[in-house]
């Protein structure tokens, strides 16, 4: 694909958990087992599964916060033009790099510093990169504040994070986030914590934000409904492997895997007169498809862009 | 026969800045074997109602006006020791992140038997544990699980435990707090499903109590909905949905994505809720209501739910907005 902004290829992370202080005994937890995908430029993919399943270790992975154990990140740099693996950056062109990979956090009330005012908050990642001076930085500040709807920006900048709502600290962090004009942004659940009124005015504020600015979303929830709105593409995640990924509305039209389908019949919908009926987990979809296709890979793509993870799990669901 | 009344129920909290007024003029009504809902965002009063209901809230709040009829008995005003009786087996909770609450270094069994014993003081330990195993079978969970400790469970594991105990001294019935705030959809999906069924095979009464309008939509026969501590709309569950008539009901009608039907727009409901220290009297919607005139928010206007129909009321104020 040419306009791909990241390549995520067999990506894996593995935990070394050791059995005890005096234990020689170590033991491997595989967080994230060999995932693949790729985003183009100003898509959005939603990443779903329950909670344990790799979505937030896969984030985390994707923003360089905790180095991988394996498999390869390709990130599109405009430079050269060119599809780059990051374990060639290093020292300065890596710090360079990061500018590119930003992170919205789940929880508001934990992720901004009590004690700085919110001109600091916004102005922290200007500092550590060193971009313009005081001045340029301050104005930057200004604009961006009024891009995420907190307006008149000099009331908020010196006001502190627990004289704002949940929903304006939320509007803060993604001020944070998209004052480093990054091209992707990787959201870890970002409105789970907030009240339905105001959840929909921060979704609405990042597809706003993704169109203008041209930001790429990984978007972490647990919420299939959510992701349905926010999202060009699910990956549906089960036990650090992808299960079956597909663009939106096939996916949710069409699912082919049985724990897709499992999760799929357990959303609530908000419609008392819909019958909504118990899905019992079944294998013979998965097992006729891996039957039809003896030699392929680990994914089978069964329509367009629409691919099903055949690694067993029996016996998980 | 209605199993509860609440009529003009006032409850509100001192504080140093002023009275909070958490619940205000709420009357409901819940009949024997029904499931009534409650809904509204964070702070609009649900959990006062419910811990008003069995007056467990904070040392600083205080029902200050209207009665709980429960069983036929007004309940506000009874001594701690006639509470007693009604609190686990009249009406039992299950709170918000009750699964939270187990003590670590007790036995799950031991914890229900405790609860057991203070209301049947007569019965043997080999009584109770049997009661106990029939209720993990009826909520799902295998009677080994009576010699576990919490720290061994699942947190879906710990609330259906929680359920067992807030059944276990037969009450009449249950509040369920945002049982499954917690919890995955998949576990809040088998949640939702067995306590429709305990519900269904043990004919209790529900109240559930939710921000979800979703899970309120699959769980309630009716429903309330609460915007700044007072009921705003009120009635059959699918009356509500689909006829909403106040203002804030249409927005988070309008404002839950789902995963069924056309793909469509959301609205968002800007502002916040209106603190509710020393309020003076006005129409509480009147800051976020898409359609305002002056008189809701200068002259004294009392807000009163009216009749749309016997089954839905609606606070007259909002009806037409939005």
């Amino acid at each position: 694909m040419e306009n791909t902004l990241i390549e995520v290829k067999n990506l894996e992370k593995y935990f070394e958990i050791s059995g005890g202080l005096f234990s020689r005994n170590k033991s491997i937890v595989k967080a994230v087992d060999g995932i693949s995908f790729d985003i183009p430029f100003g898509s959005s993919l939603g990443l779903v599964g329950q909670s344990g399943c790799g979505k937030t270790t896969t984030a985390r992975a994707l923003s360089l916060l905790d180095p991988k154990t394996g498999g390869d990140i390709n990130f599109y740099n405009s430079e050269t033009q060119m599809m780059q693996s990051i374990d060639e950056l290093e020292g300065e062109e890596l710090k360079k790099f990061r500018r590119n990979i930003q992170m919205i956090f789940q929880d508001p009330y934990e992720s901004l510093n009590p004690r700085w005012n919110i001109k600091d908050i916004i102005l922290e990642p200007l500092n550590i990169h060193n971009i313009g001076d005081l001045k340029e930085r301050e104005e930057a500040v200004y604009e961006i504040l009024k891009t995420v709807g907190l307006t008149p920006p000099e009331n908020y900048m010196p006001r502190y994070p627990h004289e704002l709502s949940g929903g304006q600290r939320q509007r803060v962090s993604i001020a944070r986030t998209l004052i480093m004009k990054p091209k992707f942004v990787v959201c870890d659940e970002p409105t789970s914590m907030l009240d339905v009124s105001i959840r929909i005015s921060i979704m609405d504020l990042m597809l706003n934000l993704a169109k203008d600015l041209e930001v790429s979303y990984l978007y972490i929830t647990h919420d299939l409904a959510v992701a349905r709105y926010m999202c060009d593409r699910i990956a549906v995640m089960f036990n650090g492997k992808i299960v079956e990924i597909a663009e939106t509305e096939e996916l949710l039209n069409n699912p082919i895997h049985p724990y897709t389908k499992r999760l799929i019949s357990s959303i609530p919908i908000p419609d008392p007169s819909y019958n909504r009926e118990t899905y019992e987990v079944n294998f013979q979809e998965l097992d006729s498809l891996i039957a039809d296709n003896p030699n392929s890979d680990e994914m089978i793509e069964v329509n367009p862009d629409h691919f099903v993870g055949t690694h067993d799990v029996k016996g998980l669901l | 026969m209605n199993i509860l009344e609440v009529k003009d129920l006032d409850m509100s909290y001192k504080t140093i800045d002023g009275d909070v007024e958490a619940v205000k003029k709420v009357s409901f009504t819940v009949k024997e074997g029904e499931s009534f809902g409650i809904v509204g965002e964070s702070g609009c009063g649900k959990t006062s109602v419910a811990m008003s209901l069995l007056q467990l809230q904070a040392d600083n709040g205080k029902i200050t006006n209207g009665e709980i009829i429960f069983d036929g008995k007004n309940i506000v005003g009874l001594s701690e020791s006639q509470l007693r009786e009604v609190r686990w087996s009249g009406i039992s909770i299950v709170f918000q992140g009750a699964m939270n609450s187990w003590n670590p270094v007790v036995k799950i069994g031991e914890q229900i038997r405790e609860a057991m014993r203070e209301h049947y003081p007569d019965k043997t330990k080999e009584e109770n544990t049997k009661k106990i195993i029939e209720l993990f079978d009826i909520v799902g969970l295998d009677s080994s699980i009576i010699d576990r400790f919490p720290h061994e469970l699942s947190g879906g594991m710990k609330q259906r435990a929680v359920i067992a105990l807030a059944l276990s001294c037969d009450p009449k019935l249950i509040i369920a707090d945002e049982p499954t705030t917690a919890l995955d959809v998949v576990i809040q999906d088998q949640i939702l499903k067995e306590i429709r069924k305990v519900q269904e095979v043990l004919g209790l009464s529900l109240i559930y109590i939710s921000h979800d309008i979703a899970v309120i939509a699959e769980m309630t026969d009716n429903m309330a909905v609460m915007y700044a501590g007072s009921i705003v709309e009120m009635g059959k569950t699918d009356k509500v949905f689909s006829n909403p008539k106040h203002a804030y009901t249409k927005m988070l009608l309008e404002s839950t994505p789902s995963i069924v039907g056309p793909k469509k727009k959301l609205r968002s409901l800007d502002g916040e809720p209106p603190s509710l220290i020393n309020t003076d009297s006005y129409c509480s919607f009147s800051y976020r209501c898409p359609s305002p005139d002056d008189n809701c928010r200068n002259r004294n206007i009392e807000m009163e739910l009216t009749k749309i129909d016997s089954e839905h009321y609606a606070d007259k104020c909002c009806i037409n907005c939005g």
